[in-house]
């Protein structure tokens, strides 16, 4: 029986419809990020700091694929463009749904688009949404082992906040066993401890994503 | 449900390369799937069976090759299987590793069935 060689690697559909998602940031100019964490791990306040930050430097909007609009309320009444990605009640973003919801958004007018995914360390590291940039969180009490055990997270990740480092001291949190793990899956990866409750480490993180946001503007003209 | 559309993918490009060679039916595919992938044997299996009838694949086996996930030692250039625990060279001890395989997922080749010569 004849046999043919292939080797061809396979792509997701999803992957596909992944670039055209990139194509419509990038006619638009702006910076997209892909927020993703385990369930509490902090995205919603990660996002809610960079609000607060650079809230008068960019125009900033932000898609939630939360079940409930409760955290997107308290930006809108900020004055921040929302839109709340309709999941079902499914365990991850794709592509498809956020392509979905991009018209409810006028993308033309922001510099930064926040996409909060689903709070999950598996599903969410198969999708690619078309964002520019993987912003992975950990967080202090989730344990230090982590990269370890969800190693196509970590490995994704463009860049790496450990949250809730003002916990540290109470839960004998082994950092460097931490970015050891890390630093096998994803030599050279930003990497930022942060506290969004102490604000301890967000200034360097901020001065980082402003420094990308500066690239994505530069660009434009 | 996150394996439909990589199946849809992968009856795509064997299609394509069955087309390309004139072949009547496709028999079997071979699969090589990293541990890293976690790509699923049996979900790509069970989608396999819904969207492969009434195409050239109908009926066709799917062969899955697994990759270990490897990690390589830089100082001693060891190879070894990753541990999801320690991620340290079990030979000398060295914590300067990195990933060597497991996430490759691509089609190998295909079995088809030509016309018979005329």
């Amino acid at each position: 029986m004849p046999n043919i060689p292939v080797v061809e690697t396979i792509l997701n559909v999803n992957d596909q419809l992944a670039e055209k998602n990139r194509a419509i940031f990038d006619r638009a100019g702006l910076l997209a990020l892909n927020v993703m964490a385990s369930p509490g791990g902090g995205k919603t306040s990660v996002i809610a700091r960079i609000i607060d930050t650079l809230r008068d430097e960019v125009r900033i909007g932000v898609m939630d694929g939360d079940i409930v609009a409760l955290d997107l309320e308290s930006f809108a009444a900020q004055g921040i463009p929302v839109s709340l990605i309709n999941t079902g009640g499914n365990c991850h973003l794709d592509a498809n749904m956020v392509h979905s919801a991009l018209p409810t958004m006028n993308l033309d007018a922001l510099d930064l688009l926040i996409i909060e995914n689903v709070g999950n360390l598996i599903c969410p590291a198969a999708f690619r949404l078309g964002s520019h940039l993987n912003v992975v969180i950990a967080s202090v009490p989730e344990g230090a082992d982590k990269p370890y055990k969800y190693p196509a997270m970590f490995r994704g990740a463009d860049v790496l906040l450990l949250n809730k480092m003002d916990l540290a001291e109470y839960m004998d949190f082994d950092v460097d066993y931490f970015r050891h793990g890390v630093e096998v899956l994803n030599p050279g990866v930003a990497f930022f401890p942060v506290s969004c409750r102490t604000g301890e480490g967000l200034d360097a993180w901020h001065a980082w994503l402003r420094a990308r946001l500066a690239e994505k503007i530069q660009a434009r003209a | 449900m996150h394996e439909l559309g990589v199946t849809q993918n992968i009856l795509a490009i064997a299609l394509r390369h069955a087309e390309e060679a004139g072949a009547t039916r496709i028999t079997r595919l071979t699969l090589v799937v990293g541990e890293l992938s976690s790509i699923v044997d049996d979900s790509v299996q069970f989608y396999w069976d819904l969207i492969a009838n009434g195409t050239l694949a109908e009926g066709a086996t799917l062969e899955f090759r697994r990759v270990p996930a490897m990690l390589r030692c830089n100082d001693c250039q060891h190879e070894f299987r990753m541990d999801y625990e320690t991620f340290l060279c079990p030979r000398c001890g060295s914590s300067r590793v990195t990933v060597a395989g497991g996430e490759e997922f691509y089609l190998e080749s295909i079995d088809v069935d030509l016309p018979a010569p005329v």
